[in-house]
C-alpha cells in the first residue's frame, strides 16, 4: 500500500523502474525526455521493497521501445520497463546492455571530429563486464566513466 | 573477378583482412614491375591536406600521376578560403568530392577520414588523421616487408624507439597480428607499447617481448623497424643512455642474419647513424620509395573493378 502512494498510477505510457538513486535525473538530461509535451512524473530516492532506494520516471503516452531503453543501460544497467495501457502493464522488460550507444554520449577525446560535426556520435560496447566504448570516429576507447552527455 | 576493394573507403587499417592486405601488395608489386601509366587516365583525384604533410602529399601526387590520373585540392587548409569561411569538414567533402572520382585526405583532427566518407560516394583514403591512423603508411611498411622477405608470416620483427605515441608502430604491429610474428619490444621504460596494443595482442595470441636495447635481440632478426625518439622527452644524462641502447650504428649489424631489414618511416634525426646506410641492410630510402607503388596499388584497386584481370 505505502508503495502505491508514492507515485500515483498512470493510465497510459512507460514507467523506467529500477533505476539506481542519483541517476534519475541524469537520464532525464541525457535523453531530452523533457522535451515532449507529454506529463512527466519523477519519483526520486523511492523505497523499494527490499528496503533500498531507487529512482523511477513515468511518461505519459509514449512507449519507450526496446531499442531505445537498452541505451538507459549506461546509467542503469538494471532499469526495468513496463509499457501500460488502460492502467495495466501490458508489457515489461528488462534493459540490455547495446551493441553501440548512438547519439547521447560526447566523445572524451577533444580532437574527436564528432565534436564540431553534424553528426550523431557512436560509441561501441567493447568490454561488457568493465563498460568500455570505442569511439566510431577517432577509434580511442574509454572507461564509461570517462563520458558525459552532449550539450 | 571482381576485386573486394572496388569503391571501398580505406580508412582504418584494422578494417582490412588478410586478404584484402594481400592483395594490395601483390597489387603494388605489380605495378613496381610493370606500370600502368594510362590506368587512371581519365580519372580526377582529389588530394585535400587539412594539415601540411610535405613527403605524404608528394608521394600520393606522384603516385596518381604515374598512373596517368589528375590531382586536384590543395597543401594545407590554413591557405584556403575553407578554413577561413568555418564550413564543417562534412560540407567540404561533400563539395569537393562532387568534382572527382576518389578524395584523398590528411586532417588534423582523429575521425574525420571516417567521417568524410559518411558524406561522398566515391572512396576516401585516410592520408592521416591526427593521432589516429595513417594506413597508407601502414601499407608501404608491410609492402616494403613482404618485398624483402617474401612472405609476412612468421618473421622475427622488432620494432625500436618510441613505441608510447608512434601511430606507425601501432599499426604495423595491429596489422602484422594477422600474420603469425613474433614482436620484439624495444623502447625507453616510458615510451613502452601502450597497454591496449599488447591486449590485442595477446587476445590474437602473438607472441611478444619486451627488450632493453637493440643488440639483446638484433642477431635473430628479420626486420629491424626504427623510429625517432624525441631529445625533448628526457634529460640529457638519460639521452645518453637512450642513445647506446637505441640507436643503431653499423658496428651493432656484424653478426646478424644476411635478409635483414632496417626500416625507418623518416625523417631519422640520429636513431640510425649514417654508416648504417652503406650495409646491405639498410632498405628505408627503398621503403619511402615503395609509399608510390602501395599508393597506386589502393588507387587502381579502388577505381578499377577488374584490374587485376589485366596485371
Ligand atoms: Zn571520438
Amino acid at each position: 500500500m505505502q508503495h502505491k502512494l508514492q507515485v500515483e498510477a498512470i493510465q497510459h505510457g512507460s514507467v523506467i523502474d529500477h533505476i539506481p538513486v542519483q541517476q534519475g535525473v541524469k537520464i532525464i538530461r541525457f535523453f531530452n525526455l523533457t522535451q515532449t509535451d507529454e506529463k512527466i512524473t519523477i519519483g526520486l530516492n523511492l523505497a523499494t521493497h527490499t528496503g533500498q532506494q531507487k529512482d523511477l520516471i513515468k511518461v505519459e503516452n509514449t512507449f519507450i521501445s526496446d531499442e531505445q531503453a537498452n541505451q538507459l543501460a549506461l546509467f542503469a544497467p538494471r532499469a526495468t520497463i513496463n509499457q501500460i495501457k488502460n492502467f495495466k502493464v501490458v508489457h515489461k522488460f528488462q534493459v540490455q546492455l547495446p551493441d553501440s550507444f548512438i547519439g547521447v554520449l560526447a566523445c572524451p577525446n577533444s580532437n574527436c571530429i564528432s565534436h564540431h560535426e553534424p553528426v550523431d556520435t557512436r560509441f561501441y560496447v567493447k568490454k561488457k563486464s568493465t563498460l568500455k566504448l570505442k569511439c566510431h570516429y577517432c577509434e580511442k576507447t574509454f572507461d564509461h566513466s570517462f563520458f558525459r552527455e552532449l550539450d | 573477378m571482381n576485386n573486394p576493394l572496388y569503391q571501398k573507403n580505406i580508412i582504418s587499417i584494422s578494417d582490412l583482412s588478410r586478404e584484402e592486405l594481400e592483395l594490395i601488395l601483390t597489387t603494388a608489386q605489380s605495378l613496381k614491375h610493370n606500370p600502368q601509366p594510362e590506368l587512371l587516365k581519365d580519372k580526377i583525384i582529389a588530394s585535400c591536406f587539412f594539415e601540411a604533410s610535405t613527403r605524404t602529399r608528394l608521394s600520393f601526387a606522384t603516385a596518381v600521376q604515374r598512373l596517368g590520373g589528375t590531382v586536384i585540392g590543395f597543401d594545407n587548409a590554413g591557405n584556403t578560403s575553407l578554413a577561413q569561411k568555418g564550413e564543417t569538414l562534412a560540407d567540404s567533402v561533400k563539395i569537393i568530392a562532387s568534382y572527382a572520382d576518389a578524395f584523398f585526405m590528411r586532417h588534423p583532427q582523429e575521425g574525420a577520414a571516417r567521417l568524410a566518407a559518411e558524406f561522398t560516394n566515391i572512396p576516401v583514403i585516410n592520408g592521416g588523421d591526427g593521432s589516429n591512423q595513417h594506413p597508407t603508411q601502414t601499407l608501404l611498411d608491410l609492402f616494403t616487408i613482404y618485398e624483402t622477405q617474401n612472405r609476412l608470416d612468421n618473421l622475427n620483427i622488432a620494432f625500436v624507439g618510441d613505441l608510447k605515441y608512434g601511430r606507425t608502430v601501432h599499426s604495423l604491429a595491429q596489422a602484422l597480428s594477422l600474420f603469425n610474428c613474433n614482436f620484439y619490444f624495444i623502447s625507453p621504460e616510458a615510451l613502452a607499447m601502450p597497454d591496449y596494443i599488447l591486449e590485442e595482442l595477446n587476445e590474437k595470441g602473438i607472441n611478444y617481448s619486451v627488450h632493453a636495447s637493440i643488440e639483446e635481440v638484433v642477431d635473430s632478426l628479420d626486420v629491424l623497424y626504427m623510429t625517432r625518439v624525441q631529445k625533448e622527452r628526457f634529460d640529457e644524462t638519460e639521452y645518453q643512455h637512450i642513445k647506446s641502447a637505441f640507436l643503431l650504428n653499423a658496428d651493432m649489424l656484424e653478426n646478424v642474419r644476411e635478409n635483414l631489414k632496417v626500416l625507418h618511416p623518416l625523417p631519422r634525426v640520429d636513431e640510425i647513424n649514417i654508416n648504417v646506410d652503406s650495409t646491405p641492410y639498410a632498405y628505408y630510402f627503398q621503403q619511402a620509395q615503395n609509399g608510390i607503388y602501395a599508393r597506386q596499388a589502393l588507387l587502381a584497386l579502388l577505381l578499377t573493378n577488374h584490374f587485376q584481370d589485366q596485371a
